[in-house]
């Protein structure tokens, strides 16, 4: 696994306070993780810090799973 | 007339993070003062508060105990404090589980002073450095002072009226007041009630002294700073935590078999229309309410046993016990005046709901709280049992809780044993 996967995952994990192993990469924050729509604004806070990436809005609006992160971050960072 | 009486109680302060345990603390006449800790309070010039342990220390807090990892990242730490004693006192009644109709019914009232400081404090720093879009999604609603009632109600499906009171440091007084109306107005069965307060904080510290309220000669002895109707007092002692009480119909309590604390009989409300930080020199408004909670009771000051005074280790102790002596007359014979702030701080919001909790266990257990400090009364307590140092077994059928807060705003609760 990516370095950037366990990271994002590591964030995830804090912020919606779910269990590791819940948070697989097709996990949708929103069905599978119990987040909502104000969670994915602090998670993907969380990712630009992290990652010292610019997520803007629209982008962000298209983050529903856990591997569209990663996949941003990758093609971003 | 609809009855009010109270059935569940919970505490989180800083002589415990529960009802026994801060009862015994506080009838044992420990302290819960001392140095901060939850900053470096170093370039203050009041360096003491009565703050809530952490969970490590013999009486310590323990959030996760009835508080959602999530939602303590997301809030200040009153309506942690708020959420926590709502838990114990809705456990202590035995209605954590309610049905669809009587969730309907049952609703909150749980208010705070000042509310999410330490959240606007940090927020706005990060603002400053580092822009807006690194400001919290979550910094509205984990700041805001009806949030308690908010969280509680979304927490135990509460679906009744929804209040917050926010009248400094009358809340808690207030919101027990305004809830047991709406339970006697037929609002609602049950009401959960109380105040919280969590400002040990260098915004919530430095505003407070630098308004002259603090205590900031007994840094170096922070045990013997709150010392109400003491010569030697100084300002008050900033405390923080939460008190939170079930209100219930009293036939709704006594058809479902529930254990009874206290029946609320007595609510009075007043204004100085004075100052904004002085109390009325002569305590007129001190003197209305409590004067409107007793004829609410339809009692005389001599029905009244103990009195759980605001006495905040301010000047303004005197005036209010001039109030009360005006008030009571020949009735001072008989009655017993503490100020447990000696013990826990000034909890602000949260003063008036657990000052009640204490006036509630005083009448469970015929035992009144001491005023701990009070070496040298100051003149104009000659012949006031101010219940120095040690808690006294007495007889307590009926108690007045009084709350006075900035703005001009009094509260005074009469409760008694039910019959």
């Amino acid at each position: 696994m990516s370095d950037t996967a366990e990271r994002v995952k590591k964030i995830v994990v804090e912020h919606l306070g779910v269990e590791a192993d819940k948070v697989t990469e097709a996990a949708s924050f929103i069905d599978d993780l119990g987040a909502d729509s104000l969670d994915i604004v602090e998670l993907v806070m969380a990712f630009e810090e992290e990652f010292n990436v610019e997520i803007p809005d629209d982008a962000a609006e298209k983050i529903a799973t856990v591997k569209d992160a990663i996949d941003f971050i990758n093609s971003n960072g | 007339m609809r009855r009010v009486v109270v059935t569940g109680l919970g505490l989180v302060t800083p002589l415990g993070a529960d009802v026994e345990t801060t009862w015994s603390n506080l009838i044992a006449g420990k302290s819960g003062a001392g140095m901060i800790t939850h900053f470096d309070a170093s370039n203050q010039k009041c360096l003491i508060a009565c703050e809530v342990k952490s969970k490590e220390h013999p009486w310590g807090f323990d959030p996760d105990k009835r508080v959602d990892q999530k939602v303590q990242r997301q809030v200040d730490p009153f309506i942690i404090y708020g959420i926590d004693a709502a838990g114990q006192a809705l456990e202590d009644a035995g209605l954590t589980e309610l049905s669809e109709e009587q969730k309907l019914r049952a609703g909150c009232s749980i208010g705070s002073g000042i509310g999410g400081l330490p959240g606007i404090e940090s927020e706005a720093l990060l603002l400053a450095e580092k822009g807006p879009g690194r400001v919290s999604p979550h910094f509205v609603h984990g700041r805001l002072i009806n949030l308690i009632s908010g969280q509680v109600s979304i927490k135990y499906g509460l679906k009744g009226p929804n209040h917050a009171v926010v009248t400094a440091c009358s809340t808690g007084a207030h919101s027990i007041g305004d809830a047991a109306r709406m339970i006697r107005d037929d609002d609602a069965d049950i009401m959960v009630a109380g105040g919280a307060e969590g400002t040990v904080n260098p915004l919530g510290i430095a505003g407070f002294a630098q308004a002259r309220a603090l205590n900031m000669s007994y840094n170096d002895r922070p045990e013997a700073a709150s010392r109400p109707y003491d010569k030697d007092r100084d300002g008050f002692v900033m405390g923080e935590g939460a008190g939170v009480v079930v209100l219930e119909e009293y036939e709704h309590a006594k058809a479902r078999g529930a254990k009874i604390y206290a029946e609320v009989v007595g609510y009075g409300l007043s204004g100085d229309a004075y100052h904004v930080t002085a109390p009325h020199p002569e305590g007129d408004g001190a003197f209305r309410s409590m004067q409107m909670a007793l004829k609410k009771a339809g009692m005389t000051p001599s029905d009244i046993d103990y009195i759980n005074a605001h006495g905040t280790s301010t000047m303004a102790d005197t005036i209010e016990l001039g109030a009360v002596k005006r008030l009571f007359g020949d009735a001072m014979a008989n009655v017993s005046m503490s100020s447990t702030k000696s013990a826990i701080g000034h909890l602000l919001g949260g003063a008036g709901a657990v000052e009640s909790i204490f006036c509630i266990l005083a009448l469970r257990d015929q035992i009144v709280p001491p005023t701990l400090n009070l070496d040298n009364p100051d003149e104009g307590t000659e012949g006031v049992d101010l219940v120095p140092h040690v808690a006294k077994k007495r007889e307590v059928k009926a108690v007045l809780n009084n709350s006075f807060g900035f703005g001009g705003t009094n509260a005074s609760l009469i409760m008694k044993l039910a019959d």
